[in-house]
């Protein structure tokens, strides 16, 4: 087993170990939390498999951005610090066979169908700042405009959605 | 390394997040269901783009797009969430039901 394989493994098993934290953790701060290590350990696994802008751009925007996002949501909603063992639905049960079933399906798929197929990482091309950069450019100009669109209607919402009904419109609302 | 390896462990992250979505009361945690779920999607476009050594990167930068896409989708969430609190004073998902059609006979 090669140390790529081993690296692997290990990523895989703090990610998977420190998702399964995420949702059946009792402190809502720990959840988001955990989530950091998960999403942590999926960047170490981009950067296994070569895509070194995408790892990055992982640990900026989620690590960085969505995380933080979400912890200062849990302070606004005035999320309590202690452990709440109400925080999982009464579903839990069907939840988790429900669950159980997408990976039983989805993983026998996935290994059925790619059982013999090697994936090979020697010498590979680095996704790097400049051949993401130039790949996207050139070939996904357009997708990409198409995106800072969608992100700034997101942005218009997000700013109409927290102004609420409070602010005073000019146009005479019905509040 | 196996290219099932990692397809495996996105299957297992998104049962997870699954569980997570399905599961969860508190809606920022459903939230961290789907964060979930677009990160095993991304580690499968980033496995299929190192097998395929695609020369356009259409796994890296659809995996890019997916990330910025789910920034769009948090902050929007996030306000959708921020006005619930507001309005009924939790975020108990299983708890908004205004929207149920039983109780109206």
């Amino acid at each position: 087993m090669s140390a790529v394989e081993i690296v692997f493994l290990l990523l895989s098993l703090v990610a998977v170990g420190s998702a399964l934290l995420v949702v059946t953790t009792q402190h809502l701060v720990h959840a988001a939390l955990w989530l950091v290590v998960t999403l942590s350990a999926a960047a170490g696994i981009y950067l296994l498999l070569a895509a070194e802008f995408v790892a990055w751009v992982q640990i900026l925007i989620y690590v960085g951005a969505v995380v933080v996002l979400l912890l200062f949501a849990l302070m606004l909603t005035k999320a309590p610090t202690g452990p709440q063992p109400d925080l999982t639905a009464k579903q839990a049960v069907p939840a988790a066979v429900i669950a159980l079933l997408v990976a039983g399906l989805l993983g026998t798929t996935v290994v059925a169908g790619f059982q013999d197929v090697e994936l090979d990482l020697d010498d590979p091309v680095v996704g790097s700042a400049g051949v993401t950069g130039d790949t996207i450019f050139t070939a996904w100009v357009l997708p990409f405009e198409v995106l800072s669109v969608l992100l700034l209607a997101a942005l218009v919402g997000a700013i109409v959605l927290s102004r609420g009904s409070t602010g005073s419109r000019s146009d005479g609302g019905d509040d | 390394m196996p290219l099932w390896w990692p397809l495996l462990l996105a299957s297992v992250l998104f049962a997870i997040g699954v569980y997570g979505v399905l599961a969860r009361r508190n809606a920022i945690l459903v939230l961290m269901g789907v964060e979930l779920m677009l990160n095993a999607v991304n580690i499968n476009l980033v496995a299929f783009d190192a097998y395929f050594r695609d020369v356009l990167h259409s796994g890296q930068t659809l995996a890019l797009f997916t990330i910025v896409i789910a920034a769009a989708e948090i902050g929007l969430a996030l306000a959708i969430v921020l006005m619930v609190f507001r309005t009924h004073g939790h975020i108990e998902v299983d708890e908004l039901r205004e929207l149920a059609d039983r109780d109206v006979a």
